[in-house]
């Protein structure tokens, strides 16, 4: 659907040039709630821009539907552009058209008649749930409502990719929550290639089927979201997935446990139905381990389940050792902590 | 006090004051109406121009910024009484006399415009960058980006901003007298000052202000009317 292949941006300026994507690629298949995570300043903004071609990428290619959108300008690009549906922090709606007006805007803009524009703004209002404001005008709206608009336009030509641009990023959690909703029902029921650039690993984890990480201009980190919780590679693909799944112990707490003889710290990833499975008990019973556990969290992860556990282990090595076999075979992810 | 209730009472001065102040009201407005038409009418163009040539913008381009900028701070630094009498060749060439009501729209334009072009850049630079992103991210074209968002989302500023260009014009039109014009301007000084007539004075200001308040409220009351924020 989108394939991203050696993309990179250099922006020159009076101080030197500075490389905001490095050698960028990327593949999102049709159909994806494709997440692109990162800090402020990682260039994740200048990455969903180059996809639209809102910044013109230095070298490399970006290729949608088909389509080399680096070698196409003016009018072709327009045409090209009615095709990809675009939403934004702070909503970029026109303050002086109502809902309808705003829906209506992309509409005029590829020219369709005018009772089908109407037709079109009548079928939007009910996806987004704002069938009864039609005729207000953005300053009457809360955030939330501004940026189901903002979906609506976006949607409205019926566009086979929605870019979202840090969407949720000026919305309180419950907001956050309803339009993450709202988006993954428009990924289901359209089949809407959705891609989705953020700081916040909660949206990841809510709708998102795959995940790239980014850190100063790469991508350190990609795959579909569950092999990424379940065994980040990079430190910042782990600080992003504790900051939805906290396993840090406080330093109080590992000092008391430094003292125990024979223990051992181990995290434990799980996924889907090894959730429901007797883990603590079998280790306990089968190979006379104390288990105590320091910290677990169990959530969910788009439509799976995804859980973490801070387990401490006390016996022989070789108790130790064969818990570690059968935790293994369960196919669990275990990390020694100390 | 008394000397100007006299000359109100007087059958002979009020005949003459029904009978001037009409007219120069309507020059007036004449002058002011078309005047403004005009230099909006050039104003625009201009002030989009600066706006959408600057850097970052829809079509950035120094050169055309540039020169269009310098242009508009020369003409907006000559006096206007200079102004008046430096285009008197020009004025002929175009309406062919430099004397009359209609000659002195030429110098009034020519000095509005420019000012209308600033007044057109600011009120458009304050339409949000992302939202032009976002109808660029739609596929708009530079022309529907301008008539679909520029212009319809500054239109309150914009209007604020006929009532200034309206206002200033008014002013003006006391200078153009200078050259013949007419206008309660014209009046004020001919009769006013130069013949003692303080009641046509008293009247041709009295007008003036009612106008320039009338001005001022319709285009607030517009302005705030049109302003969905």
């Amino acid at each position: 659907m989108i394939h991203i292949k050696n993309l990179s941006k250099v922006f020159k300026t009076p101080k030197g040039s500075l490389t905001a994507l490095d050698n960028i690629n990327l593949h999102i298949p049709k159909g994806a709630v494709f997440g692109i995570i990162g800090l402020s300043g990682a260039g994740k903004s200048t990455l969903i821009r180059c996809m639209n071609m809102l910044e013109r990428p230095t070298s490399g290619e970006v290729i949608i539907d088909g389509q080399n959108m680096t070698q196409l300008s003016g009018a072709a690009l327009r045409k090209t552009r009615q095709n990809i549906g675009m939403i934004f922090q702070h909503f970029n709606l026109l303050e002086s058209r109502t809902v309808a007006g705003n829906i209506a805007f992309p509409l005029e803009i590829a020219g369709w008649p005018k009772h089908k524009i109407a037709e079109r703004i009548q079928e939007l209002l009910p996806v987004v749930g704002l069938e009864d404001k039609a005729h207000s005008y953005p300053s009457q709206l809360s955030g939330g409502q501004k940026q189901r608009v903002g979906i609506a336009r976006a949607l409205a030509t019926n566009p086979s990719v929605l870019l979202c641009d840090e969407a949720t990023s000026a919305l309180d959690p419950q907001t956050t929550e309803s339009i993450l909703e709202l988006l993954k029902e428009i990924n289901e029921k359209f089949n809407l290639t959705i891609v989705i650039i953020t700081h916040e690993m909660k949206v990841i984890k809510e709708i998102c089927t795959d995940v790239a990480v980014i850190d100063k201009a790469r991508i350190v980190e990609q795959g579909p979201i569950e092999s990424v919780f379940l065994n980040p590679q990079s430190d910042i693909a782990k600080e992003f997935i504790a900051s939805v799944f906290p396993n840090k112990l406080a330093p109080e707490l590992l000092r008391e446990l430094a003292q125990h003889p024979n223990s051992q710290i181990i995290t434990v990833n799980f996924l889907g139905s090894a959730a429901s499975e007797p883990i603590i008990s079998d280790l306990i019973r089968q190979f006379g381990v104390t288990v105590n556990i320091l910290h677990g969290s169990i959530d969910r992860l788009r439509s799976t389940l995804f859980g973490t556990l801070t387990l401490e282990l006390q016996g022989s090595a070789e108790n130790l050792s064969q818990a570690h076999e059968y935790l293994k075979s369960r196919n669990l992810k275990v990390e020694v902590i100390k | 006090m008394e000397d100007i209730i006299a000359m109100f009472t007087n059958p002979a001065y009020l005949e003459s004051l029904c009978r001037v102040i009409p007219e120069a009201l309507y020059e007036t407005l004449y002058m002011v109406i078309v005047s403004t038409i005009l230099a909006y009418v050039l104003g625009v163009p201009m002030g989009v121009l600066l706006v959408i040539t600057s850097e970052g913008h829809i079509m950035p381009n120094p050169w055309v910024e540039r020169i269009l900028g310098t242009i508009i701070n020369i003409f907006r630094s000559i006096p206007f009484i200079i102004l008046l009498v430096a285009l008197i060749p020009f004025t002929t060439m175009l309406v062919g006399t430099s004397i009359g009501t209609t000659a002195a729209i030429v110098p009034l334009v020519v000095s509005a415009a420019p000012f209308v072009a600033r007044l057109v850049e600011s009120s458009l630079r304050e339409v949000s960058p992302g939202v032009i992103e976002a109808a660029l991210s739609m596929g708009a074209s530079p022309w529907q980006i301008i008539y679909k968002v520029l212009l319809p989302e500054a239109k309150s500023p914009l209007i604020l901003g006929v009532a200034i260009t309206t206002i200033n014009i008014i002013a003006y039109t006391a200078m153009a007298g200078a050259v013949g014009g007419g206008g309660l301007g014209d009046v004020a000084i001919q009769y006013g000052y130069n013949r003692y007539r303080t009641d046509m004075m008293i009247v041709t200001v009295l007008i003036l202000v009612i106008i320039v308040q009338l001005v001022q409220w319709i285009g607030t009351t517009l302005a705030r009317k049109l302003s969905h924020r």
